[in-house]
């Protein structure tokens, strides 16, 4: 053991931070790396299906836009409580995490619902043909972060209306809130694969 | 000394097996990884036993062809998904930390969730396997083969979860890794001087978070072919088998570098060490591990040259493939000349290492070859492959591996390794390897397929087939050694000295083996070489609380201090939660209910693991 002399003292730095220097939040960008790679692969299978047919989708009804669209309206418009969310984080306001945590579990929902809906009006079953595995996949993998991230924030929400949230719980909401920007982004891509490409592709 | 006592109380974990199990330590985990890595090798070197006997002699029949098929299938799945990635994620698991100057992994409960996962997933395929519903479609398990039509029953679906359970523990060690060496470092470790595993260790993380997906995806596909109909990989109803091949190699193709870069910065540390000298060309080792983390993503086409690709596509793969060549090789340069110019100690894991300078380059050599088209449409799925991948696979990373598992032995355990013993281990396996795996370049030339359970006796394959199983006996012969060698150190009471090489980097500046907390305050560094620099002592911060665990939080690039992190304590739950998705993995073989049903116990699991904990809370609520 190489013996330490002690040149100096780290004891007065702060044990909490925002963004890049909290691990949570490289974690949490890891894994956005992760599944965002996941996605792209999908989208990559979803365009390789693609140039194998004449037509796009290959026989039958491409979906229909009404849910689909109502669900990306609904996803757009939440980044509203979501940014605010993220700055009454920053400023430590409780009143408003506890709020804006239960709003966002409320919209959560209320866009489970809506792709409840969207299953149905895809107008093609995953067992139908390729076309239809491939959209049900890109749809299937999109509701497991819609879910997770639900649960995610009811957890969240319990956690800060038991404990008033110390800086490492508030770090964590922030990157929630991050994490919500990564599924509404994936999702406006799904929703040009899912709904607009087919019947306007080939 | 009291400062010792009350961290070694804040980081121990509790006595006996509740401790065991719960532990969130690096050690204790890269050493349970290292071991059950190990496990897996050795049977899947087992495996290897049977069909080398198996092909000793022309029409031999030690065992059928349908065993066979899971023989070879379960050899391949073994090595790459079971042994090769997680033991380089196991010796960075217990080295990089250290290496890094800090007191644990970053994320320590996910660390010891996917050593749990990785472990249930090896045991899940194994269990298969001895109940005759093993894979047996090779470990590239091609559709239409591995189809539903082909590959009626449950074998392939074991397969395709074991894929799961492996990729999942990959992911997971690869953000720690990422994690810990970008904001972990001792201050002063900039980019700049970092240490040349940490590196490779950090790349090759990169690696796996943008490769294994492709395999995980490609995976589920599969398995919703089979079990609810779905027709991505089905010609018939518009599908494409050729999209398997596609996201397979995507993956499989990195997934050959993912394996030999931590062993080119093995490679780089014991050159450096035993040539008693700084590691020459750092610069351009740097940016030749980098370059191959990216090219080896342009290659993976080059696995289907047989499929009939455009010819413009197979232009730029064999060009991508050629290119690759180009960074191994300055990196083969640079260490010639650190052992050249430094005063090089022939102890085994330099032995090792040279040992890797030449399997590795025999390797690379038959890979240019087969980079180009004509040449690899003659050579496709014969013996020549088997030898080719052999030689880059063992020769690029096993005998790096195993050099530094004597390297670093009397870091894990504080005792060193029989030297008599080590050199008598190199020469075997040498010898054994290249008496193996030598002799089926010439059958392959001669037009032995792959994967045949047997072959007529006219066929004129009988003496270099003879010789590979002689040879691979060697190798066993060898093992045998290591093992025995391992053993006994183990039991001696003999201990090493604290840094026996001499070695530069400050893992070695830690007890051997290292306290619970690995270092009492946090060094600081001032060179690339920092126990060389600083013979006497080492300059350190104090400040870390010693009532909690607690790391340094620095930048990224200049690893200056940013903040005091708490670190989580020994927990049960990431067991717990292995254990949730455990059922849901194996249940999901059966019906797809089993994703629904089985999220219930992991998201519980999960819950519970992610509860908020005594020993993280932010000082403010304190006072």
């Amino acid at each position: 053991m190489r013996p330490l002399r002690i040149t100096g003292d780290i004891g007065g730095l702060p044990d909490h931070a925002f963004g890049p220097a909290s691990l949570g939040w490289w974690g949490t960008v890891g894994f956005m790396l992760i599944e965002g790679m996941a996605f792209l692969l999908a989208a990559g299978a979803y365009f390789y299906l693609m140039s194998d047919e004449s037509t796009w989708p290959p026989g039958g009804q491409p979906p229909s836009l009404l849910y689909g669209t109502l669900f990306t309206a609904l996803a757009v418009l939440s980044e509203a409580p979501n940014v605010w969310l993220s700055r009454r984080t920053h400023a430590g306001d409780v009143r408003a995490i506890r709020i804006g945590l239960w709003i966002m579990v409320a919209i959560g929902v209320a866009l489970m619902v809506i792709r409840g809906f969207e299953f149905g009006a895809l107008n093609v079953r995953w067992h139908d043909n390729a076309y239809g595995s491939i959209l049900w996949a890109l749809m299937l993998m999109h509701t497991v972060h819609i879910a997770t991230d639900l649960y995610d924030t009811v957890v969240l929400a319990v956690i800060v209306a038991l404990h008033a949230p110390d800086s490492r719980k508030r770090s964590d909401v922030a990157d929630n809130v991050m994490y919500w920007h990564f599924v509404v982004v994936t999702w406006l891509a799904i929703y040009v694969l899912v709904y607009l490409l087919p019947g306007h592709a080939k | 000394m009291n400062t010792a006592r009350e961290l070694d109380a804040t980081w121990a974990d509790a006595p006996g097996w509740r401790g065991w199990i719960a532990t969130v330590d690096h050690k204790r985990i890269g050493r349970r990884y290292l071991v059950t890595a190990f496990v897996f090798f050795i049977m899947g070197g087992i495996l290897a036993l049977v069909m080398r006997t198996q092909l000793a002699y022309p029409n031999g029949h030690v065992v059928g062809p349908d065993r066979y098929n899971q023989l070879f299938s379960m050899h391949g799945s073994s090595m790459m998904f079971l042994f090769a990635v997680p033991v380089m994620e196991a010796v960075a698991v217990y080295i990089v930390p250290l290496m890094c100057g800090t007191r644990n992994i970053a994320f320590p409960r996910l660390n010891a969730f996917s050593y749990w996962i990785y472990l249930f997933g090896g045991i899940m395929i194994y269990a298969a396997f001895f109940l005759n519903v093993g894979p047996e479609t090779g470990w590239f398990s091609y559709v239409p083969l591995a189809g539903p039509q082909f590959s009626p029953g449950k074998r392939t679906d074991f397969w395709a979860q074991m894929i799961t359970f492996t990729e999942v523990a990959a992911l997971a060690v690869a953000i720690e890794l990422i994690v810990t060496i970008l904001k972990m470092r001792a201050p002063g470790m900039t980019l700049a001087r970092m240490p040349l595993f940490l590196w490779s260790m950090l790349v090759t993380s990169f690696m796996v978070v943008f490769a294994m997906p492709a395999v995980m995806l490609a995976s589920s596909f599969l398995i919703m072919d089979r079990l609810v109909g779905t027709h991505y990989y089905n010609a018939a109803e518009g599908g494409d088998p050729l999209l398997w091949q596609h996201l397979f190699w995507f993956f499989g193709h990195p997934e050959v570098y993912i394996i030999f870069l931590p062993a080119l910065g093995m490679v780089s540390s014991i050159t450096q060490t035993f040539a008693r000298r700084p590691v020459f060309g750092r610069l351009a080792l740097v940016v030749s591990l980098v370059a191959t983390g990216f090219l080896a993503f342009g290659l993976w086409v080059h696995h289907m040259f047989a499929t009939g690709l455009p010819r413009m596509g197979n232009s730029f793969y064999t060009a991508a493939s050629m290119m690759i060549a180009l960074p191994s090789g300055v990196q083969i340069f640079c260490w010639m000349v650190t052992l050249g110019t430094g005063r090089p100690k022939f102890s085994t894991p330099l032995l090792f290492v040279i040992g890797f300078f030449i399997t590795f380059v025999l390797g690379g050599l038959t890979g240019v070859m087969q980079a180009s088209v004509p040449l690899d449409l003659q050579l496709h799925d014969t013996y020549f492959v088997v030898a080719h991948f052999h030689y880059v696979l063992i020769g690029g990373s096993v005998f790096p591996l195993f050099g530094a598992f004597f390297y670093w032995f009397p870091k894990f355990t504080g005792k060193a390794l029989n030297e008599t013993a080590g050199k008598w281990t190199f020469w075997l396996f040498f010898t054994g390897f290249n008496v193996t795996f030598f002799p089926m370049h010439i059958a392959g030339l001669q037009g032995m397929p792959r994967r045949v359970y047997t072959y007529p006796g006219d066929m004129g394959w009988g003496l270099w087939n003879l010789m590979s199983t002689a040879g691979s006996y060697l190798i066993a012969i060898s093992m045998l050694v290591f093992i025995v060698n391992v053993v006994r150190t183990l039991r001696s009471r003999e201990t090493a000295a604290e840094n026996p090489w001499d070695a530069p980097d400050l893992e070695w500046a830690a007890a051997s083996p290292p306290a619970k907390y690995n270092f009492a305050a946090v060094p600081v560094v001032t060179s690339d070489t920092p126990l060389w620099t600083e013979r006497d002592a080492l300059g350190a911060l104090s400040g870390l609380r010693d009532d909690r665990p607690e790391v340094l939080i620095t930048s990224a690039v200049e690893a200056a201090p940013q903040i005091r992190w708490g670190m989580p304590s020994p927990s049960v739950w990431p067991l717990v939660t292995a254990l949730g998705l455990t059922v849901m993995f194996v249940w999901s073989i059966f019906t797809p209910w089993g994703i629904v049903w089985g999220a219930i116990p992991f998201a519980i699991g999960a819950t519970v693991w992610f509860w908020p904990k005594r020993s993280q809370p932010g000082l403010e609520s304190e006072s």
